[in-house]
C-alpha cells in the first residue's frame, strides 16, 4: 500500500482500464489537451494518443449520446462531464436513452458506458454549478450509481464501473479530488464491486450512514463523539445503487440508531429511500426514529454563510447524533 | 465485410409493396385496437428508405426516429416479427418491450427505432465513430424527420460527425411536417439541406418519390465515404399519406395537397419505370402484391397467436447480468 491522491487513483483507474482493453476511450470536454479540468486524466493523451483520449466541444448532449451509441456495437466509453451539474443538460441520453436501451431491445443492446465526473456542492459555485445528482440517476430503473469517498474506492469502483456491461454513474466527490489515502500498489489489481458498503469505522451505539463528501465529516464526528462516550460506527454506502441492504441492517441490528448524512436534498433523497427500507425490513431493531442531515431544501446560495448554513456540518451531525441517542 | 448487393429492382419495389400493405394493415389493426400505444405509419415514404438500403451493405449501420416499421422491414426484419412487435407479443423484433416505436434487429444491424424527436441522431454519430475507431469500411444512415433539424441534439450531432470527420449519412425524410407543423412554420431556412452547410457538411436534395433517385445517390454518397470517411446530408423530399399518428386527421393540410403526392406515388412510379422498360408486366405486379398482402396477413396470425413476456422476466430486462439491484 502507498499513499495517493483521490486524483490520482481516479487517473490510475483510467490508465489501467485504457491500458487493459483496446474498446475503452474516454472522452469529454478538456480531457485531452487540457489535461483535464480538474486533472484527473492527466497524461493520458501523452500515453494513450488522441484516438483513445477525445476532447469534444461544449456539447453534452452530443457527446453523451454519442457515447452511447458507440456502446451499441460493443465499445466502453468512459464519459467525462466536467461536473454533473453539466449532466443536465446531456439528461435526456443519461435518462432515456442509456438504461431504456436494453428494455427497449428486448435485450439485444446492453450499454456499456461509465459517466463521470465531479458532483455534488464544491465551494461558494452556487446554485447552478452545485448540484448532487445521486437520488436523481439512482431513482432511474437501468442505471448504476457509486459515490466513492475515498482513494482506493475511487480507483477500484471506476474500474469495476468500466468492466460493467450496463450504464454506471461514478459520482467523483469534487471537494475530495485532493484527499489522500491508502491505496494498493498499481501492479496489483484493485476491483471494488459495486453494491456493497463499507464500515469505515466500528461503534456499538449508532450507525452513521454517509457516502462521498459526507464520509469524511461521519469520521470526524464519530471521532469527536467519543468524548461524549458516543461510539459511531460509520457505514459508507460506497453506491447508491445497487444498495447494499445487507450492510446497512447489519450495523442497525447491533446499534439500533440510525443517523443518514447525505450531500443532496432532502425531498426524495438518498436518506428517504433508506429509511424506508430500514423501517420496513428492521423495524423492530430501531430503539430511535430515524434522522436525516441533508442540505436544506433550497437552491444553492453563493454567500459562504449561507452556503454553510444549507450544507451538512459536524454541528447538525453530531445534534441528530445526541438526539437518536437520547444523549 | 459484406459487400454491397445489386439488389434487384423488382425485389425492391416488392419490398415497398410489403411496407405499403404492411402498414395499411397495421392501421387496420391499431382500429380493431389489437395495438396499442402510437402508431406512425410509413405509407407513402417507401422509397425513401428502400432506395438508401439497397444501396449499402447489409452489416452498415441503419437507425432511425419513431416511424419505423418500413426501415426494420427494408433491413430485412420478417413482417411476422415486426406485427408481433406491435402486438406486444414476445416474438416480436423488440420482445414486445418497444412496440412501435421502438423497432430493433441486432442481427439485420438496425439500432432502432428511437421516439424523442432528434435524440438518436448523436447515437447514431456514436455508430459512425465505432466504424472509424476499429478502422472498419462501414457506413452509418441516420434516418430523422424534418422536425428534427430543430433539435439542440441534432445539431451537436453534425458538429461531433463533421469535427471528427465520421462515415455516416444524414438523411432527412422531409415530409412536410413535424406533427401538424409544416416545414415553414417551423425552419428559419428556405431550404433543410441548407443546415448541413453550417457544419460543412456535403449536402444534396434527392426526390424521395423516385427509388432510383435514392438509390443512386445514396450509394455515390455512400461509396464516397468508404474512400474516405466523412460525414454527408441528404434532404430527401417525401411525403407521408396519412396523419402523424393514428390519432391524427391531418386537418392541416389540404385534401389537393394529399392528392398531388398520391399521383406522384412512389410504387406507381417505380411500376411504372419497370413496365416501360419491360422488366414487369403487369401479372408479375398483381402477383407481387398479392404476395406481400399474404405476407402480412400471416404476419397477423403469426402475432395474434404469439406468447406475452411473462411478468415473470421483467427484471431480465433491466441490466444485462440480470440482477434486480
Amino acid at each position: 500500500m502507498r499513499e495517493i491522491t483521490y486524483r490520482q487513483a481516479l487517473n490510475e483507474a483510467l490508465a489501467e482500464e485504457l491500458e487493459r482493453d483496446p474498446n475503452v476511450f474516454l472522452m469529454g470536454e478538456e480531457v485531452a489537451e487540457y489535461q483535464g479540468a480538474y486533472k484527473v486524466s492527466a497524461g493520458l493523451l501523452q500515453r494513450f494518443g488522441p484516438k483513445r483520449v477525445i476532447d469534444t466541444p461544449i456539447s453534452e448532449n452530443g457527446f453523451a449520446g454519442l457515447g452511447i451509441g458507440a456502446a451499441m456495437v460493443g465499445l466502453r466509453p468512459i464519459i467525462e462531464f466536467m461536473t454533473f451539474s453539466f449532466s443536465l443538460v446531456a439528461f435526456d441520453q443519461v435518462v432515456n436513452n442509456a438504461p431504456n436501451m436494453f428494455m427497449m431491445s428486448g435485450g439485444q443492446f446492453n450499454i456499456p458506458i461509465t459517466f463521470r465526473g465531479p458532483n455534488g456542492p464544491a465551494h461558494q459555485l452556487a446554485a447552478t454549478h452545485s448540484h448532487a445528482m445521486e437520488n436523481f440517476y439512482a431513482s432511474v430503473p437501468g442505471l448504476k450509481v457509486v459515490t466513492p469517498a475515498t482513494p482506493r474506492d475511487a480507483k477500484g469502483l471506476l474500474k469495476t464501473a468500466v468492466r460493467d456491461d450496463n450504464p454506471v454513474i461514478v459520482l467523483e466527490a469534487e471537494l475530495l479530488y485532493s484527499s489522500k489515502g491508502m491505496v494498493e500498489p498499481p501492479d496489483e489489481e484493485l476491483l471494488i464491486p459495486l453494491g456493497k458498503a463499507e464500515v469505515k469505522r466500528e461503534g456499538s451505539d449508532v450507525t452513521v450512514i454517509c457516502y462521498a463528501q459526507t464520509v469524511p465529516l461521519a469520521l470526524k464526528v464519530a471521532a469527536q463523539l467519543e468524548e461524549d462516550d458516543i461510539s459511531a460506527e460509520v457505514v459508507d454506502l460506497r453506491s447508491i445503487k445497487p444498495l447494499d441492504e445487507r450492510t446497512i441492517f447489519g450495523s442497525i441490528a447491533k446499534t439500533h440508531r440510525v443517523v443518514i448524512v447525505e450531500q443532496d436534498h432532502p425531498f426524495c433523497g438518498v436518506g428517504a429511500e433508506i429509511c424506508y427500507r430500514i423501517q420496513k425490513n428492521i423495524f423492530d431493531a430501531l430503539d430511535a426514529p430515524i434522522l436525516r442531515v441533508s442540505q436544506k431544501d433550497v437552491p444553492m446560495p453563493y454567500n459562504e454563510h449561507l452556503e454553510h448554513a444549507v450544507l451538512p456540518n459536524a454541528e447538525k451531525l453530531v445534534t441528530a447524533v445526541k438526539q437518536v441517542c437520547y444523549a | 465485410m459484406q459487400p454491397v448487393e445489386q439488389r434487384d429492382e423488382v425485389e425492391m419495389l416488392s419490398l415497398m409493396l410489403l411496407i405499403r400493405r404492411f402498414e395499411e394493415r397495421a392501421s387496420q389493426q391499431y382500429q380493431a385496437q389489437k395495438i396499442g400505444g402510437f402508431c406512425h405509419l410509413y405509407i407513402g415514404q417507401e422509397a425513401v428508405v428502400t432506395g438508401a438500403v439497397a444501396a449499402v451493405r447489409p452489416d452498415d449501420y441503419v437507425i432511425t426516429a419513431y416511424r419505423d416499421h418500413g426501415h426494420a422491414l427494408a433491413r430485412g426484419t420478417s413482417a411476422n416479427a415486426c406485427m408481433a412487435e406491435l402486438f406486444g407479443k414476445e416474438t416480436g423484433c423488440s420482445r414486445g418491450l418497444g412496440g412501435s416505436m421502438h423497432f430493433f434487429d441486432k442481427r439485420h444491424h438496425m439500432y432502432g427505432g428511437h421516439a424523442i424527436v432528434g435524440a438518436h441522431v448523436p447515437l447514431a454519430v456514436g455508430l459512425a465513430f465505432a466504424i472509424k475507431y476499429r478502422g472498419e469500411g462501414r457506413v452509418t444512415l441516420c434516418f430523422f424527420g424534418d422536425g428534427a433539424i430543430n433539435q439542440g441534439s441534432f445539431h451537436e450531432a453534425l458538429n461531433l460527425a463533421a469535427l471528427y470527420r465520421l462515415p455516416i449519412i444524414f438523411i432527412c425524410e422531409n415530409n412536410l411536417f413535424a406533427m401538424g407543423t409544416s416545414v415553414k412554420r417551423s425552419t428559419s431556412l428556405k431550404q433543410i439541406v441548407d443546415r448541413a452547410e453550417g457544419y460543412d457538411i456535403p449536402g444534396e436534395v434527392v426526390d424521395g418519390m423516385n427509388f432510383r433517385e435514392v438509390r443512386d445517390k445514396v450509394a455515390e454518397v455512400a461509396d464516397s465515404i468508404r474512400k474516405e470517411s466523412h460525414p454527408a446530408f441528404l434532404e430527401v423530399r417525401t411525403y407521408r399519406y396519412r396523419g402523424h399518428s393514428m390519432s391524427d386527421p391531418a386537418s392541416y393540410r389540404t385534401k389537393e395537397e394529399l392528392e398531388k403526392y398520391r399521383l406522384d406515388d412512389p410504387i406507381i412510379r417505380f411500376r411504372a419505370q419497370l413496365t416501360r422498360e419491360g422488366k414487369l408486366t403487369n401479372e408479375q405486379f398483381d402477383q407481387l402484391d398479392k404476395r406481400a398482402k399474404e405476407t402480412v396477413l400471416a404476419s397477423v396470425k403469426f402475432a395474434e397467436e404469439s406468447p406475452e413476456l411473462p411478468a415473470e422476466k421483467l427484471y431480465d430486462y433491466v441490466y444485462f447480468n440480470g440482477a434486480k439491484p
